[in-house]
């Protein structure tokens, strides 16, 4: 049977500068950080990025100058970090371009994208000043392009007000999942946040996995997965691929990582310090988990079995500051 | 901690969860608002349903969690969804009672801003993460709470960017906006407890907090507020200071 499997820096050629990418999880949870590594040491430029909660992941492309333009709702590390830092200095600057719609507004965009819909009405949004925020061109309510971005109607039925919001379709989403199979089958667990939308809105799934599990064991539950593998481009065996971010059931976030990264990413010059030790001097995958603190740190941040997290863990010293 | 026995953050978090009825639905994000939920299941409302944005739906939680994703929220969950579910079947759906909201700026109509400070969203002085799911939860929650550091700047008469809706320009200004959902119902603060009056959606003061008179409060307030009816906050009683101590917050995350 055909093989979908590529490694790390091969899945990270297949994103060309330019592209438009949505990344899975939501803010310390889940996302492709290791692939996201990959992606920096490559050199990728000027992506769009769609996002709903993002956190260090997107934050990490936009600081490593990754990043041409956001559309999208939140970005932070929750506690860890209440205000993405990259992102902050870089929008104060004026170095990035951003247009804010709400989680369930992206959600709907999402949506409408793996639909194959034009757009989707939402009930939020009304009466915000996100509904009327002036795009990058300066054109109330319409992209350079001439279409209209956000669009408070009467329902044609019920004339109920609502706010209408474009589909989106990109050129790559990137997720990291529990297991997938050889053959693009992916298996979700915990919350699935927005990832099966994400996915199915663009053009090119890539996916990282804690593990690579027979297609066959896949499809002894089949109620259980969500994204059906067709839609699945590539697949990439990533153990620990997500950190410093949590896998549910595989192991917690990493405090001390993500509180050291909060601080690295206040100034460009810290942060320029951070991607040397981590994102291009470790020569791969295995190298960066050896510089995060290898497998004495990684067993820290293993779940009990039955919680999905390691109710143990120490998170205050850095969590609160 | 005061003299009385109790830290402001504590009050906050049993004044918050006060504002929770047995059998409600409760829509809670990051930080205080948890503490409020938590503090509210294991009190007066244990048969109250938390619901998080990122899927989880009714867990019943032994750690807080840092941010509405963490696995902490799926414990003993009743569903684990993802966004699709939580914003469509249950918050546009209609079936959240209370939504609890933060932000950096609050205006005299409750509206929120949780996006940029300055004149231009564009080049702000302060960029802020951005809604989240704040403005899907101020206009489709029956009602809402909003939980904020009392500061002068913080409180200005009109927000710098409406990010999250309140009573927008008062009056019947949210309904004819067509926002489906009750607005702001109280915004508890670092100093005191403040409400609207029915109809006008004017904002008065329903109570400060041990240590500060109305006038204080007023003095720290952008907007005027009417002070006729203001009590002082009650204090928080023995056993709820020992619920949150010991059972909601014994890391002391977000109590500090």
């Amino acid at each position: 049977m055909n093989t979908k499997v590529i490694g790390l820096e091969e899945a990270a050629a297949l994103v060309p500068s330019g592209a438009s990418v949505s990344i899975g999880g939501f803010t310390s949870q889940r996302h492709p950080s290791a692939l996201l590594r990959a992606l920096v040491r490559k050199g990728v430029r000027d992506l769009t990025i769609y996002y709903h909660s993002a956190g260090s992941d997107v934050d990490l492309l936009i600081g490593a100058g990754c990043v041409r333009r956001l559309e999208g709702a939140y970005l932070a590390d929750g506690v860890f970090a209440p205000i993405a830092p990259n992102f902050r200095r870089h929008v104060q600057q004026g170095r990035l371009e951003v247009e804010d719609y709400s989680n369930a507004a992206m959600m709907a965009r999402f949506a409408a994208g793996a639909m194959g819909l034009p757009f989707l009405p939402t009930r939020s949004m009304l009466g915000t000043d996100m509904v009327d925020e002036v795009p990058a061109d300066r054109t109330p309510g319409r992209t350079a392009a001439g279409t209209p971005k956000k669009f408070v109607a009467h329902c044609p039925f019920s004339g109920d007000k609502v706010v209408l919001v474009p589909a989106i379709r990109t050129d790559f989403c990137l997720l990291h999942v529990q297991q997938a199979s050889a053959q693009g089958l992916v298996r979700i667990e915990g919350q699935e946040f927005l990832d099966v939308q994400q996915a199915l809105s663009a053009d090119s799934v890539i996916v990282t996995c804690e593990e690579l599990v027979d297609d066959d064991h896949l499809r002894l539950e089949p109620e259980r997965n969500r994204i059906p593998p067709f839609a699945v481009q590539a697949v990439v065996p990533a153990r620990f691929g997500a950190h410093p971010h949590s896998v549910h059931n595989h192991y917690d976030y990493d405090p001390d990582h993500l509180g050291a990264y909060d601080s690295a990413a206040r100034s460009d010059e810290t942060f320029a310090h951070y991607l040397e030790t981590f994102v291009f001097g470790p020569a791969d995958h295995c190298a960066y988990l050896d510089a995060i603190g290898g497998l004495r740190r990684l067993d820290q941040l293993r779940p009990k079995r039955g919680l999905g997290y390691n109710p143990d863990l120490r998170r205050k010293d850095r969590g609160t500051q | 901690m005061s003299k009385a026995g109790w830290s402001t953050l504590e009050l906050m978090a049993v004044a918050a969860a006060r504002e929770i009825a047995n059998g409600e639905v409760v829509f809670a994000g990051t930080g205080l608002p948890m503490l409020a939920a938590l503090l509210a299941q294991h009190t007066h409302a244990p048969e109250s349903n938390i619901v998080f944005e990122a899927g989880s739906v009714d867990p019943r939680m032994q750690q807080l969690p840092m941010s509405v994703g963490d696995s902490r929220t799926l414990l003993k969950a009743a569903q684990a969804g993802g966004l699709f579910e939580v914003f469509n079947y249950v918050l546009q759906g209609g079936r959240v009672d209370v939504g609890f909201l933060g932000g950096a700026q609050i205006d005299r109509y409750g509206n929120l801003n949780s996006t940029a400070i300055g004149t231009d969203p564009r080049r702000p002085e302060v960029r802020l993460p951005g809604s989240g799911g704040s403005a899907d939860l101020a206009a489709l929650s029956k009602r809402t709470v909003i939980i904020a550091r009392h500061e002068r700047r913080r409180l200005p008469e009109r927000v710098d960017y409406c990010t999250s809706p309140g009573w927008l320009s008062g009056g019947r200004s949210r309904e004819e906006a067509g926002i489906r959902g009750g607005g702001p119902a109280a915004l508890v603060t670092t100093m005191a407890v403040i409400r609207c009056r029915a109809d006008s959606h004017e904002p008065y003061l329903s109570s400060y907090h041990p240590g500060f008179s109305p006038a204080q409060v007023q003095s720290q307030t952008g907007f005027k507020l009417d002070l006729a009816d203001a009590i002082e906050t009650p204090a928080p009683t023995p056993q709820e200071l020992a619920i949150l101590r010991n059972t909601v917050d014994p890391e002391r995350i977000f109590l500090g």
